[in-house]
This record gives structure tokens, C-alpha cells and sequence, in this order.
């Protein structure tokens, strides 16, 4: 299944952008620790802003960064979010209001701790009327994702765009889901070439596991994939960002694996 | 075919929409061709939509408050038998209704050479997800398809809102007083439970699945956009056949969660009534086996025709309120299955009894079908199931294509007179070729299920 990548859109622990992410994950030299980068996810409307999550700032920031890229239409463009735990900050103040006698929750807190906050919000702050799914599938989020995304790019013939993103959660939900990062990925993917292609991929679905996935050989890199889903998009962004043909493996559950063959436009 | 795209600013076109539906025009009055359709829905109300292959739904089941599998479930729409009771789910004190699983509590989900295997994903939520799969033949089903396409060609992909989130609920009760950390079991059994993907893997492991899988969880679109998106895998060629379907039980965080809303009814639930006040929640869970129609066909077969998927982009909790996602979504299910707002002889409301719901819902429905259409609510049955009503409402269509039958909306005693639309309160016996289902979730994100016989 051939897909053309338009825009990309990148954040991470120092991953401050795709124009700076690319650079580093094209070199050859470790990479070293960095600050935590901060979303502006300046496409909220100020009052939005002020009352999101911080994982939807992080999935509405590399969103916004794809999408300039492109100079797409955000109305023009169906979305995926993948995110395996979702507003874990939400939901860690919801059990514990319901954990008090009273159970007094707030109705904003409520409608803010749903999976789909982030893609809620996308339409919100863009207008945008499109399909959007959101989806969960544990360490193969940003995988099921990808499928996903190609399958609608490939069938409904329109522009796509992937948000992948996951946060520690607060304690003490981390000790029973210990997420490294927070890291953030958005690929704006399309079906047909187009003026801003920055990679084309060829995307198939296999069930031979004789070879095993493409890890990172920067060690900082390969702990960071190995400990966020949104981060096992990471051997893809590096294939695409040292433009050379490339086959990159991700392994989909423990059964299948995501063949992608990443030319340079 | 068309790919209509959003151009202007969604405040424009407002206006347009407004005069649409006052011009009181019927399009059940207009063409009847589906090529003559396509050039009549403005290109505002455009998502863009291909056509689609039918899809066969080789087996389908449900449970809900009103029983468990098909049988049961059919006899409660037929006699009128709703599901509903006071609420008496744990020591919830909010007085409002609940529409609750009997037995759940009593569900296994051991046994076997792999028992350890599947007793780590004990939850209400997967307890109640097993006993929807143990009715109406769907294991047996689900194993006939694994052997047919191979383990690896057959994808889980189901609808969830709040997965197993009553087991953390219950670990922050039993939290240490001293550190605050959750109790060890908890934390292994997080993934198995609580994660939003528990429901998938459980039922992949379940029936010894191994191809593409996933939950959706897009609140009260989720089971509905579980068929969209096994479609698109499908047509794909990532898989051969899907189970699709959705699981969502009852918990504290949407009770309090709606009642904090203010969105839930003392009394049960009176969809589309002058009085209705809120809605009354529930729990369910169904499957649906989806295969292509040259491998599964039958004549009179069940089959999804079109999808429709849309967003609001307007606000989280709140419909937009000129209806303008819901009649994308309707508008690119009727567009996928080439049909006209004519071929549809029933449509399952999403109905949830909440002031704006129906009201808005009604303003779509009136805009894309006009007067005539019927329609009705069944979530005076079954309350609302949150990410499993699409699969709710997936499965009463099916019964209504194979029974000749169309339920009304129960509790309700007197239609609200601003509704524009055809909502019936009685039920019909009537022959039935198409029905159209509704699902509209938080976050503004909708999805049209038109299903037929083949």
C-alpha cells in the first residue's frame, strides 16, 4: 500500500521539533539527555487552552506542527489518534473525587477524562468535520494507528492525519503503567504524490517474524521507544528523515509485524 | 464520486441550514437515483464518501437489560418489556435509573488449558464482553471463520468508553493511608482490565485470534466506528473477516460523571417525549462477525451497506446545534451504500432522552429525510450504553431486518410537538429492507450504520 508523507510533526525529550528532531535522528552521534520540551498547541483558542489536558496539548502541538508543513486545510484532513492510556491525569482526579464520601466530580473534569479529548479538541480549535477515530491498542497504538490511517488514506482517498502521543501518568497510577517520555508524534499521510512529500511508503502487513523489528541503535532513543508507543514510530521518523530507502520493521501485538519501505522524495 | 470538502468557516453556513429545513422540503419527495442524490447534498454537508462492498454479518449477539442474546432481547422490544430499574449498582446514591446486566457477577472467566491466561482480564467489563460472546453461537462462529481465513486474517476490533475503569475506582478506595500507592494486584492487572485495550485483547485471546485488532474508544460513536474501520481492513486486505462489536458496563464514573452533567433522568428515560429530562444509563455488550458477502452471502442475509463518520468540531459535551456532523454522517452512509434518503424504511435514533440530543438529532434527520422516515428510540429498553450502543443499535436493526418488525419508544408518552420528524412510539409490523443507526459521542464525533438484506 503506497502512502506519501506531507507533514511531520514531532516532541519529545530532546525532540524539540521535526526540523530539529530530524537532524538528530538522521546523525550518526548519540544523542544526548534533554529538557522536557513544552507544548504550545498555539491552534487552541486561549480558553481552550487554559482548560486542556497537558496530552492534549501534546497531541494538538505535533499536530499543528504536521500540518503547517503541508500548508493543509485542517478541515480538508481525517484524523487517528492513538493514545494506550489516554487522560491519566483526568482520570487519576476523577477516582479520587469518587473515592472520597462526598463524590463531588466536576462536570469538566468529566466530559475531559473521554479517550477522545485530544481529537475533541482538534475539531474545537480547527472546525474541522471530518472523521476522526481514536483508537487504543496498547504498546501497538501508534501500529494499529498506522494501519488505520493507510487503510482510510487508501480507500476514502483523502488526506490523513496521525496523532500519537502517551504521558507518564501521575502517580499513583504510574507505578502500574510506567511510560517513559511523554513523547508525541503526528504523520500527515496522503495517497497520491503531492508538491510536499517529504517520504513515500509502502506499507504491508506481515505475519513472517523470522526477522527481528527495527530498533534505534542510539541507545537514549532505543529506551524511549521501547518505553512509550507513541515512540515505536521512532525507526520510521528515522528512516524518513536520512532519506535513503529503507526497510523499517515494526512489530504489530506479538503476532504480526508492519513492513514499511521508506523511499526519499 | 464526490469528495466534498469543507471550505468555509462553519459559522457561514448557518444560515444555509436553517432555510434547508424551513423550506419544510421533503427529500424522500426528490430523486430516487443515487447518482441524481449525490449532486443534491450541498457540498457543506459533504465528507466526502466512496461506495462500499456489502459486508455480510455472518453471526450477530447482544446483552443488555433486556436479556441476553437475540431471543430474549427480541421478545422484550415485541412485549414491551423494558430494562430499566432504580438504580442499585453498588452504593451509588444518585437517584436515577439504571439499565443493569443480571449476573454479571456470577461470570467465570477461567476454565481450561489456558485458564491463567484469561483469568488476569477479570472485570465487569470483560465478564460482561464473555457472556455476550457465549450467546446465539458467536464463539462457535468466531472459531469457523478462524479456520476458514487462518487465525491471522480474522481482526478484533471493538468500542469501548471507560473499559474496566470500576477497577481502579475500586483501588483508589483501598489505596496504602500512608504512601498512597494502589494494591500490587491492581497493578499487574491494570493491563488486563482498566487499559482501554483490554476488551480487544481479551476477546482475541479469547477465540485464539492473532490478526490486526484494537478498541475505538470515541465515547458513544465507538461500537459504530468499530464497523467503519473492520470495513476499511477489510477492503484493505489486512484481514478477511472481523469480529467488531463493543463493551462498555457500568461504573462510578459515569454515573456520577452524567449526573454531575446534570444529563440523568430520575425516572426512566422518555426519549423524544415533551417531558423528557435525561437520560438513563446502561450497559451492554454485542458482536457482529463481518465477512465478505461472496465468501458469507445467503439470500436475506444481514449485511452493513454504508458507513457515515463525521466530527461536530464545535464543543465536548455539547451537539452542535444545527445537527451539521450528524447530517455529514448520514449524508456519507447514504453516499457509501448508494442509496437515497427514499431506500431507508427505518432509522434507530441515537435517542438518548436528553433535552438537546433529541431535539438536535431531530433537526439532522429532518434536514436529510424530511417528515416521513420513521424513526424511533430503544433507549427506553435498554438506556444508554455508551461506546456499546452503536452495537446496540446495530444488532435491533439486524432483528428489525429479520423479523419484519420496527420497535416504537417506550416510556414515552407524548411526542414532543417541535419535532419535526417521524418518531413513532408504538411498534410495527412491517416489512423492513434498510435502517439506518445513529451514534453521536462526546468530543462532537458521530457515525451512521446503514444495514440491509442482501
Amino acid at each position: 500500500m503506497e502512502l506519501y508523507v506531507n507533514g511531520i510533526g514531532l516532541l519529545g525529550p530532546g525532540l524539540a521539533n521535526w526540523t530539529e528532531g530530524r537532524i538528530l535522528l538522521a546523525s550518526e552521534s548519540p544523542s544526548c539527555e534533554a529538557a522536557m520540551p513544552e507544548p504550545s498547541a498555539s491552534i487552541l483558542p486561549a480558553n481552550e487552552l487554559r482548560r486542556s489536558s497537558e496530552s492534549v496539548r501534546w497531541a494538538l502541538h505535533v499536530a499543528q506542527e504536521s500540518m503547517q508543513q503541508a500548508e493543509t486545510d485542517p478541515r480538508e484532513v481525517t484524523s487517528v489518534f492513538a493514545t494506550s492510556e489516554g487522560e491519566t491525569g483526568v482520570l487519576d482526579r476523577l477516582c479520587t473525587a469518587l473515592a472520597e464520601p462526598q463524590r463531588t466530580i466536576s462536570p469538566t473534569l468529566f466530559h475531559h477524562s473521554v479517550h477522545n479529548a485530544a481529537s475533541g479538541y482538534w475539531g474545537i480549535a480547527t472546525g474541522s468535520q471530518q472523521s476522526s477515530t481514536v483508537l487504543a491498542c496498547y504498546d501497538s497504538s501508534f501500529c494499529a494507528a498506522l494501519l488505520e490511517a493507510a487503510a482510510y488514506a487508501q480507500i476514502e482517498e483523502r488526506s490523513v492525519l496521525l496523532v500519537a502521543y502517551d504521558l507518564p501518568p501521575p502517580p499513583p497510577l504510574y507505578a502500574a503503567r510506567p511510560l517513559g517520555g511523554g513523547f508525541a508524534a503526528a504523520l500527515l499521510l496522503t495517497r497520491a504524490p503531492g508538491p510536499h512529500n517529504l517520504a513515500q511508503l509502502d506499507l504491508t502487513l506481515s505475519n513472517d517474524l523470522s526477522e527481528e523489528a527495527t530498533i534505534m541503535d542510539d541507545v537514549r532513543l532505543e529506551t524511549l521507544r521501547t518505553r512509550n508507543q507513541a515512540a515505536q514510530s521512532l525507526p520510521l521518523l528515522a528512516a524518513i528523515a536520512r532519506q535513503c530507502n529503507t526497510l523499517v520493521r515494526l512489530q504489530y501485538l506479538e503476532d504480526q509485524q508492519i513492513l514499511i519501505r521508506v523511499a526519499p522524495c | 464520486m464526490p469528495q466534498g470538502l469543507v471550505h468555509e468557516p462553519i459559522a457561514k453556513d448557518l444560515p444555509r441550514l436553517v432555510e434547508n429545513r424551513r423550506s419544510n422540503q421533503a427529500i424522500d419527495d426528490g430523486p430516487h437515483d443515487p447518482q441524481d442524490y449525490q449532486h443534491t447534498v450541498p457540498q457543506h454537508q459533504q465528507v466526502g464518501a466512496r461506495l462500499m462492498t456489502p459486508l455480510i454479518l455472518t453471526r450477530y449477539t447482544i446483552v443488555s437489560a433486556l436479556g441476553k442474546g437475540l431471543t430474549e432481547t427480541y421478545q422484550a422490544l415485541r412485549n414491551r418489556r423494558s430494562g430499566l430499574r432504580p438504580c442499585d449498582f453498588e452504593d451509588v446514591g444518585i437517584t436515577t435509573y439504571i439499565g443493569r446486566v443480571d449476573d454479571v457477577e456470577d461470570v467465570f472467566l477461567g476454565g481450561g488449558a489456558t485458564s491463567a491466561e484469561l483469568e488476569r482480564f477479570d472485570c465487569r467489563n470483560n465478564r460482561l464482553a464473555l457472556l455476550a460472546l457465549q450467546q446465539d453461537g458467536f464463539i462457535q462462529a468466531a472459531i469457523e471463520a478462524r479456520e476458514r481465513y487462518g487465525a491471522h486474517r480474522v481482526a478484533v476490533i471493538l468500542g469501548s468508553s471507560t473499559s474496566g475503569i470500576l477497577e481502579t475506582e475500586h483501588a483508589y478506595n483501598r489505596r496504602n493511608p500512608a504512601t498512597g500507592a494502589l494494591p500490587s494486584a491492581y497493578l499487574t492487572s491494570h493491563r488486563y482490565t482498566h487499559n482501554m485495550f483490554s476488551s480487544a485483547h481479551f476477546v482475541r485471546t479469547y477465540l485464539g485470534l492473532r490478526g490486526p485488532a484494537m478498541v475505538i474508544s470515541t465515547a458513544c460513536s465507538s461500537s459504530a466506528k468499530a464497523f467503519a474501520t473492520a470495513a476499511r481492513f477489510i477492503e484493505a486486505g489486512f484481514c478477511d473477516a472481523a469480529v467488531v462489536g463493543g463493551v462498555d458496563s457500568l461504573c462510578l464514573t459515569i454515573l456520577y460523571g452524567f449526573a454531575s452533567l446534570g444529563l440523568t433522568s430520575c425516572a426512566p428515560c422518555r426519549p423524544c417525549d415533551v417531558n423528557r429530562n435525561g437520560l438513563t444509563l446502561g450497559e451492554s455488550a454485542g458482536f457482529a462477525l463481518l465477512e465478505k458477502s461472496e465468501e458469507a452471502g445467503r439470500p436475506g442475509a444481514v449485511a452493513l451497506l454504508g458507513y457515515g463518520e463525521s466530527c461536530d468540531g464545535y464543543h465536548m459535551s455539547h451537539p452542535h446545534p444545527e445537527g451539521t456532523g450528524a447530517i455529514k454522517a448520514m449524508h456519507a452512509a447514504l453516499l457509501r451504500s448508494a442509496l437515497t434518503p427514499g431506500d431507508i424504511d427505518y432509522i434507530h435514533l441515537h435517542g438518548t432522552a436528553t433535552k438537546s440530543n433529541d431535539s438536535i438529532e431531530d433537526t439532522a434527520i429532518h434536514s436529510v429525510f424530511g417528515p416521513s422516515t420513521l424513526c424511533s428510540s430503544t433507549k427506553g429498553w435498554t438506556g444508554h450504553t455508551l461506546g456499546a450502543a452503536g452495537v446496540t443499535g446495530a444488532v435491533i436493526a439486524a432483528m428489525c431486518l429479520t423479523h419484519s418488525f420496527v420497535p416504537g419508544t417506550l416510556n414515552t408518552t407524548r411526542i414532543d410537538p417541535s419535532l419535526c420528524s417521524h418518531v413513532m412510539m408504538e411498534n410495527r409490523e412491517q416489512q423492513v429492507r434498510r435502517v439506518l443507526s445513529n451514534s453521536f459521542g462526546f468530543g462532537g464525533n458521530n457515525c451512521s450504520l446503514i444495514f440491509g438484506t442482501v
